[in-house]
């Protein structure tokens, strides 16, 4: 699967296709990746969003083929690579702050 | 066509169905099988990989010079749906069997040693706490003055496993003929790298 290269802490936007009866569309899910789960083909990513006040969190086989495509929206600095500590923050401490790099 | 053919257990990976939903998936390695002998009563027995000349008696190469075959290390027998149509020498290929059917896999399932109760007959153990002290222990095996002995066929500890194991019904996921592969859904009796036979229902 030609995914982009992403780490815990960015923010992606996972488009994922959904089966209504004979009909298949497709739904964006973007939220922050908080932890990937590296098992060679059996790998795969949590995102996590704020959906209506309510944490919402998806885990995708990074091979599944219900994946459409990710979009990588912006890049985050965290020093953990599972951030699941983020469940417990609200607010403005939830917040990840971009990962720059310098001279890029 | 024969119903069956002899293969390799490779070892079992995750694939995705048509619904995007992920299954467990055994590899087998399966054939390319030779027909050495047809058999009566619409058999046929077929070998799976080349085995040694030097490894073989004389006897047994003579078998293989009849049927002008490379020998084979292993042979099983299967049976056939109209005798006339196989051939010996014929190769028989993973393109018997098709996607979503369903067949029955013989293997040699994983040896545990000598196992206890639990394990071995499935029974449910003693209590793990309040004072108890029977906790893998097989409780009792019997009655008393009468009948003074325990009956045959009492579950008891012993070997487990290492044993012919049928898998009654499996369904085949997917067929690869250009590598001699068969996956299926779900687990198979067996060691990777052990012999399985899959044979059709």
């Amino acid at each position: 699967m030609d995914l982009p290269e992403f780490r815990p802490g960015d923010t992606v936007k996972v488009h994922v296709k959904i089966v209504e009866g004979a009909r298949q569309r497709i739904q964006a899910f973007e939220g922050v990746v908080i932890g990937i789960n590296r098992k060679g083909a059996r790998t795969s990513f949590t995102v996590r969003k704020v959906s209506y006040g309510v944490g919402v969190e998806r885990i995708f086989p990074i091979h599944s083929p219900m994946i459409d495509k990710v979009d990588l929206v912006s890049r985050g600095r965290v020093r953990r690579s599972k951030i699941y500590y983020i469940r417990k923050l609200r607010g403005k401490a939830a917040r990840i702050k971009e990962r720059v790099y310098r001279g890029a | 066509m024969v119903r069956g053919m002899i293969g390799r257990k490779i070892g079992m990976i995750q694939m995705f169905d048509e619904l995007g939903r992920a299954v467990g998936v055994t590899v087998v390695q399966a054939g390319p099988c030779t027909v050495i002998e047809k058999k009566k009563d619409a058999k046929v027995q077929l070998g799976f990989e080349e085995a040694k000349e030097s490894r073989l008696t004389r006897p047994v190469l003579g078998q293989y010079k009849k049927a002008g075959v490379a020998p084979c290390r292993v042979l099983r027998e299967f049976h056939m749906d109209d005798p006339e149509a196989v051939e010996v020498g014929q190769e028989i290929r993973v393109d018997i069997f098709a996607p979503g059917e369903q067949v029955k896999v013989v293997g040699t399932s994983k040896g545990k040693g000598f196992a206890g109760v639990i394990k071995r007959h499935k029974f449910g153990g003693g209590k793990a706490t309040h004072g108890s002290r029977s906790h893998r222990i097989p409780g009792s095996v019997g009655q008393c003055a009468y009948p003074s002995r325990v009956f045959k066929g009492k579950k008891l500890p012993g070997r487990l496993g290492g044993v012919r194991v049928t898998a009654p019904s499996v369904t085949v996921f997917e067929v690869r003929p250009d590598e001699n592969l068969v996956l299926l859904k779900g687990p198979v009796p067996g060691s990777r790298g052990g012999i399985v036979l899959i044979r059709k229902k």
